[in-house]
């Protein structure tokens, strides 16, 4: 899973922060959209859906090259504790990637909804309609949304805390910009 | 390349500090935007709680037109329509239908005779997998001109103060034309003689990607007959459902929709003002009811009528209302699912 590169494929890198602003704006949408009655509504909701899908579809991209590309290798000197939280944080967030916009195409589904895209794309019902299912899913989706948002702060205090505290490369790996090395990967 | 650096000499107060500041100013972003810094902002929770009655939610219901009635049917297009919107269901055809007949209350064990709004949803199915739905009402025109007002509204219908309606009507003069109506307008004993209406308005775009500013209506092909509200209220709780079923056991009955379009200048975000009768008015199509089932165990019962499900060739218009009406509907569909073991799902008397 690690790899002795010191940082991220600039293709992963890029879908880093494309996803990083399409999850924010996505975490902020849902959490607007249920909180509004004015047309604003309605303009949110139908972001939300094919915004979630491409994130879903982006996701399993990401996932795949971090299984065949792997990640740098954390800093030797970094606590037991920290790298295993890294570790685990980084899995969390793969699997809300993937699994909230799952959720919430299964809980259209189960409610008999349609699943409209953009451009009058309709996709196909995952689930059958029941009531139960609709519920479990919907709270998974709601509840799982701020842990997702806790989560992603707690990434970004950690990012932020190994640029500006332990300065120990841990951002620079996934850091937007080129360097030089980029024309000799360390691979 | 940055060489790691350990220097646990160098203070780390000011990049903590920094740190803190960025999380917490995500953090309170994100509370602004759920609405938990602006406690007056009208949610589509606080919109539902207002229709809650004084015994409390019905659970496992409808939070609102909670007395139902399913059918199923056929929409049969004329084709005519299709002149003012691409939709496929405006297209010469037959097309299913499943609706539900309802009454404008969230008491669902209420007195058919007490409640004088009602009300058809309606979910028309197209080969093209799209779906229209409508929840419509037999008022000409809704009792307020904005959600915030319908808000208002049931806010102080509820209210135990003596002044309270008085001081909303006051603020919302629309109201009275409402109160007119509902003092005057005739009572029938069925469904199958209601008129009923959009009252929102919508924007159909045809194939040449013109758009026109709509309403709809489905008018009874039933003669109305009046009957005093004193005589309606002799009867049975449940005398619509009777009767509708009745009816339908007997034959289909039959509404004959049409789609009437606004002139420039026509009140299009105002579902409180009726456009002048003069508007072009077109009839596209029959709805024909053929079959009746009990909610309880019927085919509408767990379907949510949102007026935004809609089909590529309609969209909502400026009305704020079809925006405020899905949001507090989401609503109501996610409690009344949640609360599903509340609900009696199969008809007293009927088959297991």
């Amino acid at each position: 899973m690690t790899g002795t590169h010191r940082r991220f494929t600039p293709l992963q890198r890029l879908l880093h922060w494309l996803m990083a602003a399409a999850i924010l704006a996505m975490l902020f949408i849902g959490v607007g959209m249920v909180s509004t009655v004015t047309p604003k509504y309605l303009a949110l909701v139908s972001l939300h859906k094919p915004l979630g899908i491409a994130i879903l579809v982006l996701a399993l991209i990401r996932l795949a090259l971090r299984l065949s590309h792997g990640a740098p290798a954390l800093p030797a000197d970094l606590p037991e504790p920290m790298k295993l939280a890294a570790v685990l944080s980084h899995w969390a967030l793969y699997a809300l990637m993937i699994g909230m916009p799952l959720l919430g195409w299964g809980m259209l589904s189960a409610a008999s909804y349609p699943v409209v895209l953009a451009g009058g794309i309709h996709l196909p019902s995952i689930l059958p309609p029941s009531d139960r299912l609709h519920t479990l899913l919907w709270d998974a989706h709601y509840f799982l949304a701020f842990a997702f948002f806790a989560l992603i702060l707690l990434h970004v205090a950690a990012a932020l805390f190994h640029a500006l505290v332990r300065r120990d490369g841990v951002f620079e790996a996934m850091a937007p910009t080129p360097t030089r090395d980029e024309a000799a990967p360390a691979e | 390349m940055p060489e790691p650096h350990r220097s646990p000499a160098r203070s780390a107060l000011g990049p903590l500090v920094l740190i803190a500041a960025i999380v917490g100013a995500g953090a309170a972003a994100f509370a602004y935007t759920a609405g938990w810094l602006s406690p007056e902002r009208l949610t589509p929770s606080k919109l539902v709680d207002a229709l809650t009655p004084p015994s409390g939610p019905p659970l496992g219901h409808r939070r609102n037109h909670a007395k139902g009635i399913c059918f199923t049917g056929l929409f049969e297009a004329n084709g005519a329509g299709a002149a003012l919107s691409r939709a496929q269901v405006f297209s010469q055809g037959q097309y299913p239908v499943l609706g539900r007949f309802n009454l404008g209350t969230p008491d669902p064990n209420a007195a058919d005779a007490m409640e004088r709004v009602r009300g058809l949803g309606l979910r028309i199915a197209t080969p093209d997998g799209q779906e229209w739905r409508s929840a419509m009402i037999d008022l000409p025109f809704f009792p307020v001109a904005t959600p915030q007002g319908f808000y208002e509204l049931l806010v102080a219908s509820g209210s135990k103060e003596p002044d309270a309606m008085k001081n909303f009507a006051a603020a919302h003069p629309e109201i009275a034309a409402f109160g007119a109506w509902a003092k005057s307008a005739p009572w029938t004993a069925s469904y199958a003689e209601e008129r009923f209406n959009s009252l929102n308005s919508f924007v159909f775009t045809d194939g040449s990607d013109a758009e026109h500013v709509v309403r709809w209506s489905l008018l009874p092909a039933a003669a109305p007959v009046d009957v005093a509200p004193e005589d309606l209220a002799k009867r049975g709780a449940d005398f619509l459902n009777q009767d509708i079923t009745e009816r339908v056991a007997a034959g289909p009955q039959r509404w004959t929709m049409t789609v009437t379009v606004a002139n420039p200048g026509d009140p299009t975000a105002d579902p409180s003002k009726a456009w002048p009768a003069d508007r072009r008015t077109i009839e596209v199509g029959t709805l024909v009811v053929q079959k009746i089932e009990a909610e309880a165990d019927g085919p509408c019962r767990d379907i949510n009528f949102d007026p935004t499900v809609l089909p590529a060739g309609i969209k909502t218009s400026d009305d704020p209302f079809p925006a405020a009406r899905s949001a507090a509907y989401s609503i109501s569909y996610n409690r009344r699912t949640a609360e599903a073991a509340s609900y009696p799902r199969t008809t007293p008397g009927a088959k297991p």
